[in-house]
Protein backbone atom coordinates (compact mmCIF):
# COMPACT_ATOMS: atom_id res chain seq x y z
CA UNK A 1 0.00 0.00 0.00
CA UNK A 2 1.54 3.27 -1.11
CA UNK A 3 1.44 5.97 1.53
CA UNK A 4 1.00 8.58 -1.20
CA UNK A 5 -2.01 6.72 -2.58
CA UNK A 6 -3.67 4.98 0.34
CA UNK A 7 -6.31 2.42 -0.55
CA UNK A 8 -7.89 2.23 2.87
CA UNK A 9 -8.99 4.72 5.41
CA UNK A 10 -8.79 4.65 9.22
CA UNK A 11 -11.10 5.99 11.90
CA UNK A 12 -8.96 9.06 12.57
CA UNK A 13 -9.10 10.10 8.91
CA UNK A 14 -12.85 9.48 8.71
CA UNK A 15 -13.35 11.71 11.75
CA UNK A 16 -11.16 14.46 10.29
CA UNK A 17 -12.94 14.37 6.92
CA UNK A 18 -16.32 14.36 8.66
CA UNK A 19 -15.32 17.49 10.58
CA UNK A 20 -14.28 19.21 7.35
CA UNK A 21 -17.55 18.19 5.68
CA UNK A 22 -19.63 19.16 8.73
CA UNK A 23 -21.03 15.65 9.04
CA UNK A 24 -21.25 13.28 11.97
CA UNK A 25 -21.84 9.54 12.07
CA UNK A 26 -23.29 7.31 14.74
CA UNK A 27 -20.75 5.08 16.47
CA UNK A 28 -22.68 2.06 15.21
CA UNK A 29 -22.34 3.23 11.58
CA UNK A 30 -18.68 4.15 11.77
CA UNK A 31 -17.13 0.78 10.85
CA UNK A 32 -19.56 0.31 7.96
CA UNK A 33 -18.61 3.76 6.68
CA UNK A 34 -14.91 3.02 7.06
CA UNK A 35 -15.37 -0.19 5.04
CA UNK A 36 -17.41 1.40 2.25
CA UNK A 37 -15.08 4.40 2.00
CA UNK A 38 -12.07 2.08 1.83
CA UNK A 39 -13.68 0.16 -1.01
CA UNK A 40 -14.31 3.38 -2.93
CA UNK A 41 -10.75 4.50 -2.28
CA UNK A 42 -9.41 1.28 -3.74
CA UNK A 43 -11.56 1.88 -6.84
CA UNK A 44 -10.53 5.49 -7.35
CA UNK A 45 -6.86 4.65 -6.80
CA UNK A 46 -7.01 3.17 -10.33
CA UNK A 47 -6.56 6.72 -11.69
CA UNK A 48 -2.89 6.38 -10.76
CA UNK A 49 -2.47 3.66 -13.40
CA UNK A 50 -2.66 6.14 -16.28
CA UNK A 51 0.35 7.90 -17.73
CA UNK A 52 -0.61 11.57 -17.69
CA UNK A 53 2.82 13.08 -18.39
CA UNK A 54 2.52 16.40 -20.21
CA UNK A 55 -1.26 16.50 -19.84
CA UNK A 56 -3.08 19.46 -18.34
CA UNK A 57 -6.11 18.79 -16.09
CA UNK A 58 -9.51 19.06 -17.82
CA UNK A 59 -11.82 20.90 -15.45
CA UNK A 60 -14.46 21.80 -18.01
CA UNK A 61 -15.34 19.64 -21.03
CA UNK A 62 -15.73 22.57 -23.46
CA UNK A 63 -12.47 24.40 -22.90
CA UNK A 64 -12.59 26.06 -26.29
CA UNK A 65 -15.63 27.98 -25.03
CA UNK A 66 -14.15 30.76 -22.96
CA UNK A 67 -15.74 31.52 -19.59
CA UNK A 68 -18.13 34.34 -20.33
CA UNK A 69 -17.93 37.61 -18.47
CA UNK A 70 -20.66 40.23 -18.29
CA UNK A 71 -20.51 43.98 -17.85
CA UNK A 72 -20.21 45.04 -14.22
CA UNK A 73 -23.69 46.43 -13.89
CA UNK A 74 -26.41 45.81 -11.31
CA UNK A 75 -29.19 43.87 -13.00
CA UNK A 76 -30.92 42.05 -10.15
CA UNK A 77 -33.47 43.55 -7.78
CA UNK A 78 -33.67 43.03 -4.03
CA UNK A 79 -35.92 39.99 -3.52
CA UNK A 80 -34.92 39.10 0.02
CA UNK A 81 -38.55 39.03 1.19
CA UNK A 82 -39.36 36.37 -1.40
CA UNK A 83 -36.24 34.33 -0.70
CA UNK A 84 -36.46 34.64 3.08
CA UNK A 85 -40.07 33.46 3.09
CA UNK A 86 -38.69 29.93 3.08
CA UNK A 87 -35.91 30.48 5.62
CA UNK A 88 -36.03 28.58 8.94
CA UNK A 89 -35.54 31.72 11.04
CA UNK A 90 -35.28 35.36 10.03
CA UNK A 91 -35.67 38.77 11.69
CA UNK A 92 -35.18 42.23 10.23
CA UNK A 93 -33.90 40.74 6.98
CA UNK A 94 -31.23 38.73 8.80
CA UNK A 95 -30.92 34.94 9.04
CA UNK A 96 -30.91 33.90 12.69
CA UNK A 97 -28.44 31.27 13.88
CA UNK A 98 -27.29 30.11 17.34
CA UNK A 99 -24.29 31.65 19.11
CA UNK A 100 -21.28 32.10 16.89
CA UNK A 101 -18.98 33.97 19.25
CA UNK A 102 -19.32 33.48 22.98
CA UNK A 103 -19.77 36.61 25.07
CA UNK B 1 -54.91 8.52 -25.35
CA UNK B 2 -51.88 7.51 -23.29
CA UNK B 3 -50.73 5.20 -26.10
CA UNK B 4 -50.01 8.21 -28.26
CA UNK B 5 -46.60 9.77 -28.66
CA UNK B 6 -46.03 13.50 -28.19
CA UNK B 7 -46.10 14.05 -31.96
CA UNK B 8 -49.37 12.08 -32.27
CA UNK B 9 -50.92 13.99 -29.36
CA UNK B 10 -49.88 17.25 -30.97
CA UNK B 11 -51.73 16.29 -34.16
CA UNK B 12 -54.73 15.04 -32.17
CA UNK B 13 -55.00 18.32 -30.27
CA UNK B 14 -54.61 20.34 -33.48
CA UNK B 15 -57.43 18.37 -35.13
CA UNK B 16 -59.67 18.81 -32.11
CA UNK B 17 -59.96 15.08 -31.46
CA UNK B 18 -59.67 15.85 -27.74
CA UNK B 19 -58.89 18.89 -25.61
CA UNK B 20 -55.83 19.51 -23.43
CA UNK B 21 -58.09 19.38 -20.40
CA UNK B 22 -59.36 15.91 -21.37
CA UNK B 23 -55.84 14.75 -22.10
CA UNK B 24 -54.45 16.15 -18.85
CA UNK B 25 -57.31 14.71 -16.79
CA UNK B 26 -56.68 11.33 -18.42
CA UNK B 27 -53.03 11.31 -17.28
CA UNK B 28 -53.92 12.63 -13.82
CA UNK B 29 -56.45 9.80 -13.44
CA UNK B 30 -53.84 7.22 -14.47
CA UNK B 31 -51.39 8.60 -11.93
CA UNK B 32 -54.03 8.47 -9.20
CA UNK B 33 -55.09 4.94 -10.06
CA UNK B 34 -51.76 3.32 -10.83
CA UNK B 35 -48.78 5.24 -9.43
CA UNK B 36 -49.02 3.49 -6.05
CA UNK B 37 -47.52 0.50 -7.90
CA UNK B 38 -44.49 2.48 -9.05
CA UNK B 39 -44.03 5.53 -6.77
CA UNK B 40 -42.83 7.55 -9.78
CA UNK B 41 -44.20 10.93 -8.62
CA UNK B 42 -43.26 12.91 -5.51
CA UNK B 43 -45.70 15.76 -6.20
CA UNK B 44 -48.70 15.77 -8.52
CA UNK B 45 -49.78 19.28 -9.57
CA UNK B 46 -53.43 18.59 -10.32
CA UNK B 47 -54.79 22.12 -10.02
CA UNK B 48 -51.96 23.84 -11.86
CA UNK B 49 -52.03 21.19 -14.58
CA UNK B 50 -55.71 21.67 -15.30
CA UNK B 51 -55.31 25.46 -15.31
CA UNK B 52 -52.45 25.21 -17.78
CA UNK B 53 -54.49 22.80 -19.91
CA UNK B 54 -57.43 25.22 -19.93
CA UNK B 55 -55.12 28.05 -20.99
CA UNK B 56 -53.75 25.88 -23.80
CA UNK B 57 -57.27 25.05 -25.00
CA UNK B 58 -58.17 28.74 -25.00
CA UNK B 59 -55.04 29.58 -26.96
CA UNK B 60 -55.89 26.92 -29.53
CA UNK B 61 -59.36 28.41 -29.97
CA UNK B 62 -57.65 31.68 -30.88
CA UNK B 63 -55.17 29.93 -33.18
CA UNK B 64 -52.34 30.64 -30.79
CA UNK B 65 -49.81 28.23 -29.28
CA UNK B 66 -47.23 26.03 -30.94
CA UNK B 67 -47.08 22.26 -31.54
CA UNK B 68 -46.35 21.45 -27.89
CA UNK B 69 -49.09 23.61 -26.43
CA UNK B 70 -51.31 21.55 -24.15
CA UNK B 71 -49.01 18.52 -24.11
CA UNK B 72 -48.41 17.18 -20.59
CA UNK B 73 -44.89 16.74 -19.24
CA UNK B 74 -43.42 15.49 -15.96
CA UNK B 75 -40.41 17.31 -14.51
CA UNK B 76 -37.71 15.52 -12.51
CA UNK B 77 -37.83 16.90 -8.98
CA UNK B 78 -34.38 18.42 -9.45
CA UNK B 79 -35.74 21.35 -11.47
CA UNK B 80 -36.96 24.34 -9.50
CA UNK B 81 -40.64 25.00 -10.13
CA UNK B 82 -41.90 28.27 -8.68
CA UNK B 83 -44.36 27.85 -5.83
CA UNK B 84 -44.09 24.07 -6.04
CA UNK B 85 -42.14 21.76 -3.74
CA UNK B 86 -38.76 20.86 -5.21
CA UNK B 87 -37.21 18.16 -3.07
CA UNK B 88 -34.39 16.66 -5.14
CA UNK B 89 -35.48 13.36 -3.56
CA UNK B 90 -34.07 14.49 -0.20
CA UNK B 91 -35.22 15.16 3.35
CA UNK B 92 -32.91 18.19 3.14
CA UNK B 93 -35.33 19.86 0.72
CA UNK B 94 -38.58 18.23 1.82
CA UNK B 95 -39.80 21.67 2.95
CA UNK B 96 -38.35 23.61 0.00
CA UNK B 97 -40.86 25.52 -2.12
CA UNK B 98 -38.85 26.88 -5.02
CA UNK B 99 -39.09 30.68 -5.33
CA UNK B 100 -38.32 30.61 -9.06
CA UNK B 101 -38.54 28.43 -12.16
CA UNK B 102 -35.58 26.71 -13.73
CA UNK B 103 -34.94 28.01 -17.25
CA UNK B 104 -35.85 24.59 -18.66
CA UNK B 105 -39.19 24.71 -16.79
CA UNK B 106 -39.78 28.22 -18.08
CA UNK B 107 -39.16 27.10 -21.68
CA UNK B 108 -41.64 24.21 -21.29
CA UNK B 109 -44.21 26.64 -19.89
CA UNK B 110 -43.64 29.15 -22.68
CA UNK B 111 -44.25 26.34 -25.16
CA UNK B 112 -47.58 25.72 -23.43
CA UNK B 113 -46.66 22.34 -21.98
CA UNK B 114 -48.72 21.20 -19.00
CA UNK B 115 -46.80 20.31 -15.83
CA UNK B 116 -48.31 17.10 -14.43
CA UNK B 117 -45.98 16.86 -11.46
CA UNK B 118 -42.45 16.29 -10.10
CA UNK B 119 -40.95 12.89 -10.47
CA UNK B 120 -39.10 10.78 -7.93
CA UNK B 121 -35.33 10.45 -8.15
CA UNK B 122 -32.25 9.25 -6.32
CA UNK B 123 -31.36 11.76 -3.63
CA UNK B 124 -29.47 14.72 -5.13
CA UNK B 125 -29.18 12.66 -8.33
CA UNK B 126 -26.73 10.28 -6.67
CA UNK B 127 -27.59 6.75 -7.59
CA UNK B 128 -28.28 4.31 -10.40
CA UNK B 129 -31.37 2.56 -9.10
CA UNK B 130 -33.71 5.19 -7.60
CA UNK B 131 -33.38 3.45 -4.22
CA UNK B 132 -31.79 6.35 -2.36
CA UNK B 133 -34.81 8.69 -2.52
CA UNK B 134 -36.20 10.00 0.77
CA UNK B 135 -39.62 9.24 -0.72
CA UNK B 136 -38.98 5.54 -1.22
CA UNK B 137 -37.79 3.55 -4.21
CA UNK B 138 -39.34 3.67 -7.64
CA UNK B 139 -40.29 0.40 -9.34
CA UNK B 140 -39.79 -0.71 -12.91
CA UNK B 141 -43.14 -1.01 -14.76
CA UNK B 142 -41.80 -4.00 -16.72
CA UNK B 143 -41.34 -5.95 -13.49
CA UNK B 144 -42.21 -4.18 -10.27
CA UNK B 145 -39.71 -5.96 -8.04
CA UNK B 146 -36.91 -4.53 -10.19
CA UNK B 147 -35.33 -1.09 -10.22
CA UNK B 148 -36.12 1.36 -13.02
CA UNK B 149 -32.58 2.73 -13.03
CA UNK B 150 -31.49 6.08 -11.67
CA UNK B 151 -31.20 8.76 -10.84
CA UNK B 152 -34.06 9.77 -13.19
CA UNK B 153 -35.97 6.61 -12.24
CA UNK B 154 -39.26 8.38 -11.54
CA UNK B 155 -39.27 10.09 -14.93
CA UNK B 156 -38.38 6.80 -16.65
CA UNK B 157 -41.07 4.80 -14.84
CA UNK B 158 -43.69 7.52 -15.44
CA UNK B 159 -43.11 7.64 -19.20
CA UNK B 160 -42.72 3.86 -19.53
CA UNK B 161 -46.08 3.36 -17.80
CA UNK B 162 -47.49 6.26 -19.83
CA UNK B 163 -48.38 8.37 -16.79
CA UNK B 164 -46.87 11.17 -18.87
CA UNK B 165 -46.05 11.22 -22.59
CA UNK B 166 -42.58 12.62 -21.90
CA UNK B 167 -40.44 13.68 -18.95
CA UNK B 168 -37.29 15.58 -18.17
CA UNK B 169 -34.29 14.11 -16.46
CA UNK B 170 -30.70 14.95 -15.64
CA UNK B 171 -27.57 13.01 -16.43
CA UNK B 172 -24.25 13.32 -14.58
CA UNK B 173 -22.91 9.77 -15.11
CA UNK B 174 -25.76 8.13 -17.00
CA UNK B 175 -28.86 9.12 -15.04
CA UNK B 176 -31.03 9.62 -18.13
CA UNK B 177 -29.60 6.97 -20.42
CA UNK B 178 -29.41 4.10 -17.96
CA UNK B 179 -33.05 4.36 -16.73
CA UNK B 180 -34.13 4.92 -20.35
CA UNK B 181 -32.45 1.63 -21.30
CA UNK B 182 -33.96 -0.27 -18.37
CA UNK B 183 -37.47 1.09 -19.06
CA UNK B 184 -37.60 0.84 -22.87
CA UNK B 185 -37.33 4.55 -23.59
CA UNK B 186 -35.29 6.88 -25.74
CA UNK B 187 -33.17 8.99 -23.42
CA UNK B 188 -30.96 11.83 -24.54
CA UNK B 189 -28.23 13.67 -22.68
CA UNK B 190 -27.17 16.56 -24.93
CA UNK B 191 -23.74 18.16 -25.12
CA UNK B 192 -22.63 19.86 -21.92
CA UNK B 193 -23.88 23.44 -22.05
CA UNK B 194 -26.64 22.76 -24.60
CA UNK B 195 -29.47 23.07 -22.04
CA UNK B 196 -29.33 25.69 -19.28
CA UNK B 197 -28.52 24.49 -15.77
CA UNK B 198 -30.09 27.56 -14.14
CA UNK B 199 -32.54 26.28 -11.55
CA UNK B 200 -31.34 22.69 -11.92
CA UNK B 201 -30.12 21.68 -8.49
CA UNK B 202 -26.40 21.08 -8.82
CA UNK B 203 -24.68 17.77 -8.16
CA UNK B 204 -21.44 17.92 -10.19
CA UNK B 205 -21.29 21.15 -12.13
CA UNK B 206 -18.86 20.11 -14.87
CA UNK B 207 -20.79 16.88 -15.56
CA UNK B 208 -24.50 17.68 -15.00
CA UNK B 209 -26.73 18.09 -18.02
CA UNK B 210 -30.49 18.15 -18.43
CA UNK B 211 -32.22 15.96 -20.98
CA UNK B 212 -35.29 13.97 -21.88
CA UNK B 213 -36.85 10.55 -21.40
CA UNK B 214 -39.15 10.02 -24.36
CA UNK B 215 -41.16 7.39 -26.19
CA UNK B 216 -39.15 7.91 -29.36
CA UNK B 217 -36.36 9.89 -30.98
CA UNK B 218 -38.97 11.98 -32.76
CA UNK B 219 -40.55 13.01 -29.46
CA UNK B 220 -37.14 13.79 -27.98
CA UNK B 221 -36.29 15.92 -31.03
CA UNK B 222 -39.53 17.91 -30.69
CA UNK B 223 -39.02 18.83 -27.05
CA UNK B 224 -35.23 19.23 -27.22
CA UNK B 225 -35.78 22.07 -29.68
CA UNK B 226 -37.78 23.90 -27.03
CA UNK B 227 -35.58 23.36 -23.98
CA UNK B 228 -32.13 23.78 -25.58
CA UNK B 229 -30.51 27.16 -26.05
CA UNK B 230 -28.31 29.85 -24.64
CA UNK B 231 -29.15 31.27 -21.22
CA UNK B 232 -27.22 34.21 -19.82
CA UNK B 233 -28.17 33.09 -16.31
CA UNK B 234 -25.97 29.99 -16.75
CA UNK B 235 -22.33 30.90 -17.27
CA UNK B 236 -21.64 27.45 -18.76
CA UNK B 237 -24.48 27.75 -21.27
CA UNK B 238 -23.24 27.65 -24.85
CA UNK B 239 -24.14 30.47 -27.21
CA UNK B 240 -24.82 28.43 -30.34
CA UNK B 241 -28.04 28.38 -32.37
CA UNK B 242 -30.46 25.52 -31.74
CA UNK B 243 -31.13 23.61 -34.96
CA UNK B 244 -34.54 22.18 -35.83
CA UNK B 245 -33.85 18.65 -34.57
CA UNK B 246 -36.94 17.31 -36.33
CA UNK B 247 -35.79 18.52 -39.76
CA UNK B 248 -32.89 16.08 -39.95
CA UNK B 249 -34.68 13.03 -38.52
CA UNK B 250 -35.51 11.74 -41.99
CA UNK B 251 -32.04 11.89 -43.49
CA UNK B 252 -30.96 8.48 -44.81
CA UNK B 253 -28.10 6.84 -42.94
CA UNK B 254 -26.28 5.59 -46.05
CA UNK B 255 -22.56 6.16 -45.80
CA UNK B 256 -22.46 6.98 -42.08
CA UNK B 257 -19.51 5.51 -40.19
CA UNK B 258 -20.10 4.22 -36.66
CA UNK B 259 -17.27 3.14 -34.37
CA UNK B 260 -17.45 0.08 -32.12
CA UNK B 261 -15.01 0.43 -29.19
CA UNK B 262 -13.23 -2.87 -28.70
CA UNK B 263 -13.18 -2.18 -24.94
CA UNK B 264 -17.01 -2.31 -24.91
CA UNK B 265 -17.26 -5.50 -26.97
CA UNK B 266 -14.73 -7.69 -25.20
CA UNK B 267 -15.46 -11.05 -23.57
CA UNK B 268 -16.65 -9.40 -20.34
CA UNK B 269 -19.80 -8.25 -22.18
CA UNK B 270 -22.85 -10.32 -21.21
CA UNK B 271 -23.34 -12.71 -24.20
CA UNK B 272 -27.06 -11.95 -24.40
CA UNK B 273 -26.30 -8.23 -24.51
CA UNK B 274 -23.67 -8.89 -27.19
CA UNK B 275 -26.37 -10.65 -29.22
CA UNK B 276 -28.72 -7.67 -28.91
CA UNK B 277 -25.96 -5.34 -30.02
CA UNK B 278 -25.22 -7.59 -33.02
CA UNK B 279 -28.88 -7.31 -33.99
CA UNK B 280 -28.74 -3.49 -33.78
CA UNK B 281 -25.61 -3.47 -35.93
CA UNK B 282 -27.30 -5.72 -38.50
CA UNK B 283 -30.30 -3.39 -38.75
CA UNK B 284 -28.11 -0.31 -39.13
CA UNK B 285 -25.93 -2.05 -41.74
CA UNK B 286 -29.14 -2.72 -43.64
CA UNK B 287 -29.71 1.04 -43.61
CA UNK B 288 -26.32 1.69 -45.20
CA UNK B 289 -24.17 2.31 -42.11
CA UNK B 290 -20.53 1.19 -42.11
CA UNK B 291 -19.00 -0.08 -38.88
CA UNK B 292 -15.38 0.11 -37.83
CA UNK B 293 -13.58 -1.13 -34.74
CA UNK B 294 -12.09 1.70 -32.70
CA UNK B 295 -10.27 1.85 -29.40
CA UNK B 296 -10.85 3.97 -26.32
CA UNK B 297 -7.97 2.58 -24.24
CA UNK B 298 -8.59 4.73 -21.15
CA UNK B 299 -12.31 3.99 -20.97
CA UNK B 300 -11.80 1.32 -18.25
CA UNK B 301 -10.58 4.17 -16.02
CA UNK B 302 -13.70 6.27 -16.54
CA UNK B 303 -15.47 4.93 -13.45
CA UNK B 304 -12.49 5.72 -11.22
CA UNK B 305 -12.14 9.22 -12.71
CA UNK B 306 -15.84 9.86 -12.26
CA UNK B 307 -15.76 8.76 -8.62
CA UNK B 308 -13.06 11.31 -7.92
CA UNK B 309 -14.48 14.22 -9.92
CA UNK B 310 -18.20 13.85 -9.20
CA UNK B 311 -17.92 13.47 -5.41
CA UNK B 312 -15.40 16.33 -5.31
CA UNK B 313 -17.79 18.65 -7.11
CA UNK B 314 -20.74 17.35 -5.09
CA UNK B 315 -18.98 18.03 -1.80
CA UNK B 316 -18.53 21.62 -2.93
CA UNK B 317 -22.07 22.04 -4.29
CA UNK B 318 -23.74 20.48 -1.26
CA UNK B 319 -21.90 22.73 1.18
CA UNK B 320 -24.73 25.23 0.62
CA UNK B 321 -27.06 22.97 2.64
CA UNK B 322 -26.26 24.29 6.08
CA UNK B 323 -29.63 24.75 7.75
CA UNK B 324 -29.30 28.55 7.64
CA UNK B 325 -31.13 29.98 4.65
CA UNK B 326 -33.46 27.25 3.41
CA UNK B 327 -34.08 23.53 3.66
CA UNK B 328 -33.87 21.27 6.68
CA UNK B 329 -32.73 22.66 10.01
CA UNK B 330 -32.17 20.40 13.03
CA UNK B 331 -34.08 21.05 16.26
CA UNK B 332 -32.50 23.11 19.07
CA UNK B 333 -28.97 23.59 17.74
CA UNK B 334 -26.63 24.54 20.61
CA UNK B 335 -24.16 26.50 18.48
CA UNK B 336 -23.38 27.21 14.83
CA UNK B 337 -21.23 24.12 14.35
CA UNK B 338 -23.98 21.95 15.82
CA UNK B 339 -26.50 23.62 13.48
CA UNK B 340 -24.39 22.82 10.44
CA UNK B 341 -23.40 19.32 11.49
CA UNK B 342 -26.74 18.02 12.68
CA UNK B 343 -28.76 19.67 9.91
CA UNK B 344 -26.52 18.06 7.32
CA UNK B 345 -26.22 14.69 9.04
CA UNK B 346 -29.97 14.43 9.63
CA UNK B 347 -30.97 15.95 6.29
CA UNK B 348 -28.79 13.90 3.94
CA UNK B 349 -29.12 10.16 3.29
CA UNK B 350 -26.29 7.64 3.52
CA UNK B 351 -25.22 7.64 -0.14
CA UNK B 352 -25.06 11.43 -0.32
CA UNK B 353 -22.99 11.58 2.88
CA UNK B 354 -20.65 8.92 1.53
CA UNK B 355 -20.04 10.89 -1.68
CA UNK B 356 -19.50 14.11 0.25
CA UNK B 357 -16.91 12.26 2.33
CA UNK B 358 -15.07 10.92 -0.73
CA UNK B 359 -15.19 14.35 -2.34
CA UNK B 360 -13.91 16.10 0.77
CA UNK B 361 -11.10 13.55 1.04
CA UNK B 362 -9.86 13.94 -2.55
CA UNK B 363 -9.91 17.71 -2.25
CA UNK B 364 -8.23 17.82 1.14
CA UNK B 365 -4.70 19.05 1.75
CA UNK B 366 -2.16 16.42 0.83
CA UNK B 367 -4.48 14.54 -1.51
CA UNK B 368 -5.68 17.23 -3.93
CA UNK B 369 -2.87 16.73 -6.47
CA UNK B 370 -2.74 12.97 -6.10
CA UNK B 371 -6.45 12.47 -6.68
CA UNK B 372 -8.36 15.45 -8.03
CA UNK B 373 -5.74 16.92 -10.34
CA UNK B 374 -4.66 13.44 -11.46
CA UNK B 375 -8.27 12.48 -12.23
CA UNK B 376 -8.72 15.67 -14.27
CA UNK B 377 -5.65 14.74 -16.30
CA UNK B 378 -7.04 11.27 -16.99
CA UNK B 379 -10.29 13.02 -17.91
CA UNK B 380 -8.38 14.91 -20.62
CA UNK B 381 -6.89 11.61 -21.82
CA UNK B 382 -10.41 10.16 -22.12
CA UNK B 383 -11.65 13.21 -24.02
CA UNK B 384 -8.61 13.18 -26.32
CA UNK B 385 -9.27 9.53 -27.19
CA UNK B 386 -12.86 10.37 -28.18
CA UNK B 387 -11.69 13.31 -30.30
CA UNK B 388 -9.18 11.06 -32.07
CA UNK B 389 -11.87 8.41 -32.65
CA UNK B 390 -14.22 11.00 -34.18
CA UNK B 391 -11.59 11.80 -36.82
CA UNK B 392 -12.47 8.46 -38.39
CA UNK B 393 -16.13 7.85 -37.43
CA UNK B 394 -19.29 9.94 -37.20
CA UNK B 395 -20.39 8.46 -33.91
CA UNK B 396 -19.87 5.54 -31.55
CA UNK B 397 -22.20 2.66 -30.66
CA UNK B 398 -22.21 0.42 -27.62
CA UNK B 399 -24.50 -1.08 -25.00
CA UNK B 400 -26.01 1.44 -22.57
CA UNK B 401 -25.77 -0.91 -19.57
CA UNK B 402 -23.98 -4.21 -18.90
CA UNK B 403 -27.27 -5.95 -18.01
CA UNK B 404 -31.03 -5.39 -17.83
CA UNK B 405 -32.71 -4.16 -14.63
CA UNK B 406 -31.70 -5.81 -11.37
CA UNK B 407 -33.74 -6.55 -8.23
CA UNK B 408 -34.63 -3.88 -5.68
CA UNK B 409 -32.31 -4.18 -2.71
CA UNK B 410 -29.77 -6.40 -4.47
CA UNK B 411 -26.98 -3.85 -5.01
CA UNK B 412 -27.76 -0.98 -2.64
CA UNK B 413 -25.45 -2.36 0.08
CA UNK B 414 -22.66 -2.82 -2.43
CA UNK B 415 -21.67 0.57 -3.83
CA UNK B 416 -18.97 -0.87 -6.10
CA UNK B 417 -21.40 -3.19 -7.89
CA UNK B 418 -23.81 -0.29 -8.26
CA UNK B 419 -21.20 2.05 -9.76
CA UNK B 420 -20.13 -0.53 -12.34
CA UNK B 421 -23.60 -0.37 -13.90
CA UNK B 422 -22.55 3.08 -15.17
CA UNK B 423 -19.53 1.69 -17.00
CA UNK B 424 -20.64 2.66 -20.52
CA UNK B 425 -22.38 5.91 -19.78
CA UNK B 426 -19.87 7.80 -17.64
CA UNK B 427 -17.33 8.67 -20.36
CA UNK B 428 -19.79 10.86 -22.26
CA UNK B 429 -20.23 13.06 -19.18
CA UNK B 430 -16.48 13.29 -18.60
CA UNK B 431 -15.92 14.39 -22.20
CA UNK B 432 -19.08 16.54 -22.38
CA UNK B 433 -20.35 14.59 -25.39
CA UNK B 434 -23.98 14.16 -26.43
CA UNK B 435 -25.26 10.62 -25.92
CA UNK B 436 -28.53 8.83 -26.49
CA UNK B 437 -29.94 5.45 -25.46
CA UNK B 438 -32.55 3.79 -27.65
CA UNK B 439 -34.55 0.62 -27.04
CA UNK B 440 -32.68 -2.36 -28.52
CA UNK B 441 -34.74 -5.37 -27.53
CA UNK B 442 -35.54 -7.52 -24.55
CA UNK B 443 -33.60 -10.06 -22.46
CA UNK B 444 -35.88 -12.38 -20.47
CA UNK B 445 -38.72 -9.92 -20.99
CA UNK B 446 -36.70 -6.94 -19.74
CA UNK B 447 -35.74 -3.99 -21.96
CA UNK B 448 -32.15 -3.14 -22.86
CA UNK B 449 -30.74 -0.17 -24.73
CA UNK B 450 -28.08 0.68 -27.26
CA UNK B 451 -26.10 3.88 -26.76
CA UNK B 452 -24.92 6.32 -29.39
CA UNK B 453 -22.28 8.95 -28.56
CA UNK B 454 -21.26 11.72 -30.92
CA UNK B 455 -18.94 14.73 -31.18
CA UNK B 456 -19.94 17.89 -29.35
CA UNK B 457 -23.23 19.35 -30.66
CA UNK B 458 -24.09 16.36 -32.86
CA UNK B 459 -27.48 15.78 -31.18
CA UNK B 460 -29.25 16.07 -34.53
CA UNK B 461 -27.22 13.19 -35.96
CA UNK B 462 -27.82 10.94 -32.94
CA UNK B 463 -31.57 11.60 -33.09
CA UNK B 464 -31.51 10.96 -36.84
CA UNK B 465 -29.87 7.56 -36.39
CA UNK B 466 -32.23 6.57 -33.57
CA UNK B 467 -35.27 7.73 -35.58
CA UNK B 468 -34.23 5.78 -38.66
CA UNK B 469 -33.61 2.69 -36.47
CA UNK B 470 -37.09 3.18 -34.98
CA UNK B 471 -38.66 3.29 -38.44
CA UNK B 472 -37.68 -0.37 -38.99
CA UNK B 473 -37.94 -1.73 -35.43
CA UNK B 474 -40.76 -1.80 -32.90
CA UNK B 475 -39.01 -2.19 -29.57
CA UNK B 476 -39.85 1.38 -28.58
CA UNK B 477 -43.57 0.76 -29.09
CA UNK B 478 -43.77 -2.14 -26.61
CA UNK B 479 -45.58 -1.33 -23.37
CA UNK B 480 -45.31 -2.92 -19.92
CA UNK B 481 -48.20 -5.19 -18.91
CA UNK B 482 -50.60 -4.07 -16.24
CA UNK B 483 -50.43 -0.38 -17.11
Amino acid sequence: MSIEHPTSINQQTVEKIARLAKLQFKESDLQNNINKLSEMLALIAEVHQANTDNLEPLAHPLESMIQRLRTDQVTETDEHILFQAIAPSVAAGLYLVPTVIEA
Amino acid sequence: MHHFSVSELSRGLAKGEYSSVELTQHYLNRIKQLDSKLNSFITVCEEQALEAAQAADLNRQHQKGGPLSGIPIAQKDIFCTQGIKTSCGSKMLDNFIAPYDATLVHHCQQAGMVLLGKTNMDEFAMGSSNETSFYGPVRNPYQVDLIPGGSSGGSAAAVAARFSPIATGTDTGGSIRQPAALCNLTGIKPTYGRISRYGMIAFASSLDQAGLLAQSAEDAALVLGVVAGFDDKDSTSVDLPVPDYTASLHQPLKGLKIGLPKEYFDDTLNPEMAQKMEAVITVLKGQGVHFKEISLPSSPLSVAVYYVVAPAECSSNLSRYDGVRFGYRCDNPVDLNDLYTRSRSEGFGAEVKRRIMIGTYVLSAGFYDAYYVKAQKVRRLIQNEFMAAFEGVDCILGPTTPNPAFGLGTKISNPIDMVLSDLYTISANLAGLPALSMPAGFIDGLPVGAQLMGPHFSEARLLNIAHQYQQVTNWHKRLPEGF
